[in-house]
């Protein structure tokens, strides 16, 4: 595909919310006030230092940031090529990148006055950190999961309860994230007045893409200044698991105009892209849901066809639009790993560094095991180690028992 | 341009009546009982046909809806077998005005080129798609417009008098007023509060308006067209039409029929109705 190169990859989106032919706001006429109004209010959260040092603040004492960027150095030994370090999400509060959008979006709906939460969850780990802002501020919450994924994250259900949410399981459709979205957004064409949709990763109607991504730019602004302080200079590649793309977005976007920073995306590729998988980028192409254009999984009709990982996070048909964007531009790899490829990256992290990844970033853990060992000794990759394995111990526990 | 629905609603006010518009899904349970369903509907007394283009993540549909798409998936419906549909319609019906009411992805893979000069010679009138705001006209609307379609409009409680002029500025044929703020199947909405809302929309447009969501029954329907232009009614026919069904989901022999009684119902109820003065 022959796309100019933009002079800046940190543009966008422009004032109706495209990256490209990307974004948009493909929305019923009941919501579309609503998502101006979003829109205005972080407009003006922005410009507000009140907003800002409020957030500061809580992402200090409460989520417990700045996230340490740590030099993985039996991973380095093992696989004999580039410095590795991970950027470690998963020591956040609720215990991955989550609560860091969840934070800022909590913060507008307040300034909005809204006090009716409601969220769409995969894995849990975006239903677990909107729980746990919820009960901080006194909101009431409600968490729409796939009843695919109830039954296969059940630790962060009962976590999500315990924090005082209403987890509604989904029976519509394929019953995992895609049809969460779609209830969510049912919940909030019916309840307009008084809720505040909470979105967890960079996809839906503009402005969602967008202030997601900047919440979450956080994690590449320190990883920035930490290197620096480290190692004196720039990392050479970066690496990041894909479902919608929120961790991935944080970290990659504070580094686009970097052009000597490689930069490599990881979705997931389930039984291998052939057969069932998750990876709207290789598998897909450019179609229309949830609010927005974006590399979608679909037939030859335009029908959303199912997804399938092993990682509930990353089991969605489609991608946000900002990455779809970039890789049409060709400014990030889009790669993919398997099932079995991150089931066996998730015991190699966890035996060799003593940190038990999610399901999802051992996605992008397996894509290091393969770009690592190519890469000179001195070349410095970051990884984003979004969330710790603590939910999927079940399930992976079962598995390599041979139980499933 | 004038297409059949600018027609039809020109009759309808010279007879001083309100309009009756009935939904069903494309292909439900399957193609042939649904082209059947579909040349009943005028017979039984509809003034305007929607026709439900299905889709697999319909966001603004409730689970009657949802389900009568998925049964039409299952049953290999397609957006080009839904033209078909209108196409052999359109061989014993030139009338009645048709409107495909649905969701941008089908249409957006077909090509919308390619879908509007189809749509154009299988008989389709009017476009309602739901994930379309004015926000996106350049996608759909602009080129309906240019080729002769109506593109009928969503206006909701929630689209105050400053939106309204975007709104409606490229809607054509009726405007769609969505009774509640809410899915498809919901709540019924109060008439009176209906009837205010009908004289607001008025007082920016002299496009005839129609009502939605939440209107099940021939009171209810009557009611909404004393306040309105048109009173619309899916779920409730979508309903009729599922529970005809046999136990795996198949056509019976009163399928078409249980659809057409309702239909013949409720358009008793319409046509019962005391229009407001203009
Ligand atoms: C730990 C973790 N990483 C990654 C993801 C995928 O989301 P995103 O691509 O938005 O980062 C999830 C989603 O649930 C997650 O829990």
């Amino acid at each position: 595909m022959n796309i100019a190169k933009p002079n800046s990859y940190r543009s966008g989106p422009d004032e109706r919310g495209h990256f490209g032919i990307f974004g948009g706001r493909f929305v019923a006429e009941t919501l579309m006030p609503l998502i101006l109004d979003l829109e205005k209010a972080y407009t003006a959260a922005k410009a507000d230092p009140a907003f800002q040092a409020e957030m500061n603040g809580y992402l200090k004492n409460y989520v417990g940031r700045p996230s340490p960027l740590y030099f993985a150095e039996r991973l380095t030994d093992h696989l004999g090529g580039a410095k590795i370090y991970l950027k470690r999400e998963e020591l956040n509060h609720t215990g991955s990148h989550k609560v860091n959008n969840v934070l800022g979006q909590i913060m507008l709906a307040r300034r909005m006055g809204k006090k009716r939460i409601i969220a769409e969850t995969g894995a849990g780990q975006h239903g677990v950190a909107t729980a746990t802002l919820c009960a901080r501020f006194g909101l009431e919450c409600i968490v729409y999961m796939g009843a695919v994924d109830v039954e296969r994250q059940q630790p962060n259900v009962i976590r999500m309860e315990m924090l005082g949410a209403t987890v509604m399981p989904v029976q519509s459709g394929t019953r995992t994230l895609k049809d969460a979205m779609n209830e969510a957004l049912r919940d909030w064409v019916t309840n307009v007045h008084n809720t505040f949709y909470c979105i967890g990763t960079v996809a839906g109607p503009h402005p969602y893409p967008m202030l997601v991504r900047d919440f979450q730019s956080i994690i590449g602004n320190e990883t920035k200044t930490q290197m620096q302080e480290v190692e004196g200079r720039l990392p050479d590649s970066l690496v990041a698991c894909i479902g919608g793309g929120s961790n991935a977005m944080g970290l990659f976007h504070p580094f686009l105009d970097d052009p000597s920073v490689e930069i490599f995306g990881v979705e997931a590729a389930g039984h291998g892209l052939t057969q069932l998988h998750a990876a709207s980028i290789a598998g897909g192409r450019p179609g229309v849901l949830h609010g927005n254009r974006t590399y979608l999984l679909m037939d030859a009709d335009g029908q959303i066809q199912d997804a399938h990982s092993i990682s509930a996070g990353l089991d969605y048909p489609g991608i946000g639009p900002e990455h779809s964007w970039l890789h049409e531009v060709g400014r990030v790899n889009y790669l993919s790993a398997t099932d079995d490829e991150a089931l066996a990256a998730f015991q190699l992290l966890s035996k060799l560094e003593g940190i038990i990844p999610a399901l999802e970033p051992a996605h992008a853990i397996a894509k290091v095991m393969e770009l690592a060992p190519k890469r000179p000794k001195d070349h410095l990759m970051v990884v984003n180690l979004s969330g710790r394995g603590d939910k999927d111990v079940p399930q992976v526990g079962d598995i390599l028992r041979g139980k499933k | 341009m004038t297409t059949r629905i600018d027609t039809r609603f020109a009759e309808l006010k010279k007879q001083g009546r309100a309009a009756f518009v009935t939904y069903v899904m494309a292909g439900d349970p399957d193609l042939t009982t649904s082209l059947d369903i579909v040349k009943a509907l005028p017979k039984a007394g509809a003034d305007v046909v929607e026709l439900g283009i299905p889709f697999t993540d319909p966001m603004a549909d409730g689970p009657s809806i949802q389900a009568a798409g998925l049964r039409a998936l299952k049953a290999g419906m397609t957006l080009k077998k839904t033209l078909e549909l209108v196409r052999d319609f359109r061989k014993e019906d030139n009338i009645t005005p048709l409107v495909l009411m649905g969701y941008y992805n089908p249409i957006y893979i077909y090509g919308v080129d390619k879908f509007l000069a189809d749509a154009k010679t299988s008989g389709v009138d009017g476009l309602i798609i739901v994930d379309l705001p004015p926000e996106e006209d350049e996608e759909l609307c602009l080129p309906a417009l240019k080729a002769g379609l109506n593109f009928i409009r969503l206006a909701t409680p929630t689209t105050d008098d400053k939106r309204l002029p975007a709104v409606l500025a490229n809607t054509s044929g009726f405007v769609y007023y969505v009774s509640i703020a809410g899915i498809t199947g919901a709540a019924a909405a109060d008439a009176n509060a209906v009837g205010e809302a009908v004289a607001r929309i008025k007082r920016h447009t002299r496009l005839p308006i129609c009502v939605g969501f939440g209107i099940r029954t021939p009171e209810a329907a009557r009611a909404i067209a004393e306040k309105a232009d048109g009173s619309v009614v899916g779920t409730a026919l979508v309903d009729a039409l599922k529970n005809s069904l046999d136990a795996d989901g198949r056509a019976t022999a009163k399928t078409v029929n249980a659809v057409a009684e309702l239909t013949a119902a409720l358009a008793r109820g319409v046509k019962g109705a005391q229009q407001a003065a203009e």
